[in-house]
């Protein structure tokens, strides 16, 4: 979800139908509440309030992921990781330069938007590096984000196979993702 | 589990950062981003504000549970011992929709109230441990549902794709691939838990 906080830059394309279908959203639920006789105003207030407390819950999880993510960043560590991950990458047929993504891409969404933004500057979006880094962006999530949000919610802090299924998911995505490219483009 | 991720990353910045002689820009990070984790919190309190409150009109009103009657048949087959239409079940139907249609910031909201219900719904005696229903929610959200992946769209676009949807057949199946492989290693672990209790 934090794709889509504004500093990620999604404009245009997206428009045409998130645009229209949120409002439509809002209007159908609001007027489906009146016909059924809901009080919609003091249900939708009653709503806020729970909504803060969700946010109470899960903001010290959510603050320290925040910070030590900016840290792993601001230390270069992914870059340092790539270039000596590079040549095994190479091997395999990934392109080298969606290491670098693939590694942030679980922990911090703007940050994995910063580095395929990067690539398509740098290689064009319609190279095979470009278009391997955009099926990976479209087709996976921010997994500790949502792990740790997720499991604050509920403050359960044994959280058994959790990790270990969605980071084969994450390596599953890569993989893939690089096969499709492959053959069908 | 956060426990080790905090721990592991941070050590490793401190190390990277001795490594690459990065250690002003680390140190000036921490101060810098924990300003920007707040910044961050405070976007999503409006949205989960917002969606809340959207969310519980259409839960008064039974609109809700309607939805969740509609998407039953497939996830009490992924969702197992949760009541068919009861409210942890229509609050993964609201997040898995939300998910789908790229509601992005809606689907958060949608989760994490999922989440409260299926722990108020089956009362574990541990509630420091979570259940194989919390983990199979919280893992399909951290594969992508997602129909039309907008970000990767618009920026394609930005940076002058001939063909910026080109990419939509590769991301479905990429998507799907992912999604079946998290899930089949939930229900695995699921089995082997179950088998090692009885």
């Amino acid at each position: 979800m934090l794709r889509n906080l504004p500093s990620c830059g999604k404009k245009a394309a997206s428009v045409s139908f998130s645009g229209f279908i949120i409002p439509a959203i809002f209007a159908a639920v609001l007027i489906y509440g009146l016909f059924r006789g809901t009080d919609v105003f003091s249900e939708f207030t009653a709503g806020v309030k729970e909504g803060l407390h969700t946010v109470y819950e899960v903001f010290p999880s959510l603050f320290c992921l925040v910070v030590t993510v900016a840290a792993f960043r601001a230390s270069g560590g992914a870059e340092l990781l790539t270039g000596l991950l590079s040549p095994v990458l190479d091997a395999v047929g990934f392109p080298p330069e969606c290491g670098e993504l693939m590694l942030m891409r679980p922990f911090s969404g703007s940050g994995a938007t910063a580095i395929y933004e990067q690539i398509l500057k740098n290689n064009g979006p319609d190279s095979y590096a470009g278009r391997v880094s955009s099926v990976i962006l479209g087709s996976s999530e921010t997994t500790f984000y949502t792990l740790s949000v997720y499991f604050a919610a509920v403050k359960a802090r044994k959280t058994r196979y959790a990790l270990a299924a969605a980071l084969l998911g994450d390596i599953v995505c890569a993989v893939t993702s690089t096969i499709a490219v492959r053959f069908l483009l | 589990m956060m426990k080790y991720v905090m721990t592991v990353l941070i050590t490793a910045a401190f190390l990277f950062a001795a490594v690459s002689g990065r250690m002003d820009t680390l140190s000036s990070a921490f101060l810098e981003e924990c300003g920007s984790a707040v910044q961050l919190a405070i976007t999503l309190t409006g949205v989960i504000a917002l969606w809340s409150g959207l969310m519980r009109v259409a839960q008064s009103s039974g609109l809700t549970k309607k939805l969740a009657a509609l998407a039953s048949p497939v996830l009490s087959k992924l969702f197992r011992g949760l009541r068919r239409s009861g409210k942890a079940m229509q609050y993964i139907t609201l997040n898995i929709t939300a998910n789908i249609l790229g509601l992005g910031n809606a689907s958060t909201p949608f989760g994490l109230e999922a989440m409260r219900e299926i722990e108020k719904e089956e009362l574990s005696p541990d509630p420091q441990t979570a259940s194989d229903n919390m983990i199979t929610l919280t893992v399909m959200n951290t594969a992508s549902l997602q129909l039309i992946p907008t970000t990767a769209a618009a920026l394609r676009l930005k940076y002058g794709s001939a063909a910026p949807m080109e990419i939509l057949p590769c991301v479905w199946i990429s998507s799907v691939c992912t999604l079946t492989a998290a899930l089949i290693c939930c229900g695995i672990c699921r089995h082997a838990g179950r088998r090692r209790r009885l």
